[in-house]
């Protein structure tokens, strides 16, 4: 139950960190993205803002071996890079682009985003179900 | 809200991200992705620990709209091309699951360990991001 608390709670405060850095805002997205058009910072700040925290927290981390609620704090990912994290990223990279909404955003403002956050967050479930199968051929091809 | 004071709302709003992904990480010892939190769900990859995504996911989605009445106006100004939304949204679904991560997860807890895979995430999803926006939009012109 404590745990669910805890989920809840860190949700709620990434989702508001998302609607007050303005993140769910396609247009301030874009804004970043787009360098030959109006360039807009601001998106430089809520990914430094984010990351300074974060930093700590890894810190303090390190020196301990559970988590506060028990579970064994996660283990460092595998360094190996991979065709599928570059894939992956770049298509990721591109409906980024194309939308201005990454999951977290999406999921924000899924109650205020009108038809299209709707239409966004249906399609954005779609791709995470497919994915799967695709990562298995892309295995396959680049094995071949 | 006015361009001279985004700035400092992007600092303030990207602070509370980093502490909730603090949060998740030092309290219930997870990693605060949103792709991968979600994705386990759909996927059931992640169903053995689905209580807690489950929670973490409404406190995203119910809590924002809380804070919208504070302000005067909040749109998220997305495409009213429906096609360019769907196209949008199924890469982003695809996409940040095959890299297992997207901004939160290899953007935030990735770099703040000075992960190499977060960092070439970000690279290549921010790379694709602007050449995206160069095509579509001063290219092509559909955005």
């Amino acid at each position: 139950m404590k745990r669910n608390v805890f989920a809840f709670l860190a949700g709620g405060l990434f989702g508001a960190g998302l609607l007050v850095s303005g993140m769910v805002d396609t247009l301030k997205v874009q804004g970043w993205l787009d360098i030959f058009g109006a360039w807009d910072p601001t998106l430089a700040f809520v990914l430094g803002g984010a990351i300074l925290p974060m930093a700590v927290a890894w810190r303090v981390a390190a020196r301990r071996r559970v988590a506060v609620l028990g579970n064994a704090l996660p283990e460092a990912p595998p360094p190996k890079l991979g065709h599928n994290l570059v894939i992956g990223s770049t298509l990721f990279g591109a409906g980024w682009g194309l939308a201005g909404l990454c999951p977290g955003p999406a999921m924000a403002s899924l109650t205020f985003g009108g038809i299209g956050g709707i239409t966004f967050f249906v399609a954005m479930i779609a791709g995470m179900l497919v994915a799967p199968p695709i990562r298995i051929r892309i295995d396959r091809l680049a094995a071949a | 809200m006015t361009i001279e004071t985004d700035w400092i709302w992007g600092l303030v709003g990207g602070l509370m991200i980093g502490s909730a992904a603090a949060l998740f990480l030092l309290v219930n010892g997870r990693i605060m992705g949103a792709s991968g939190i979600l994705g386990g769900l759909v996927d059931k990859s992640g169903w053995g620990t689905a209580p807690e995504r489950i929670a973490f996911v409404a406190g995203v989605i119910a809590v924002p709209p809380l804070l919208v009445p504070l302000y005067s106006n909040v749109s998220t100004n997305i495409s009213s091309n429906l096609w360019v939304v769907i196209v949008a949204g199924l890469l982003v679904g695809i996409g940040t699951r095959l890299a297992n991560g997207c901004t939160s997860g290899h953007g935030v807890c990735g770099i703040s360990r000075f992960s190499l895979r977060g960092m070439v995430a970000t690279v290549f999803y921010l790379l694709a991001g602007g050449i995206i926006m160069v095509l579509a939009r001063h290219v092509l012109g559909i955005i």
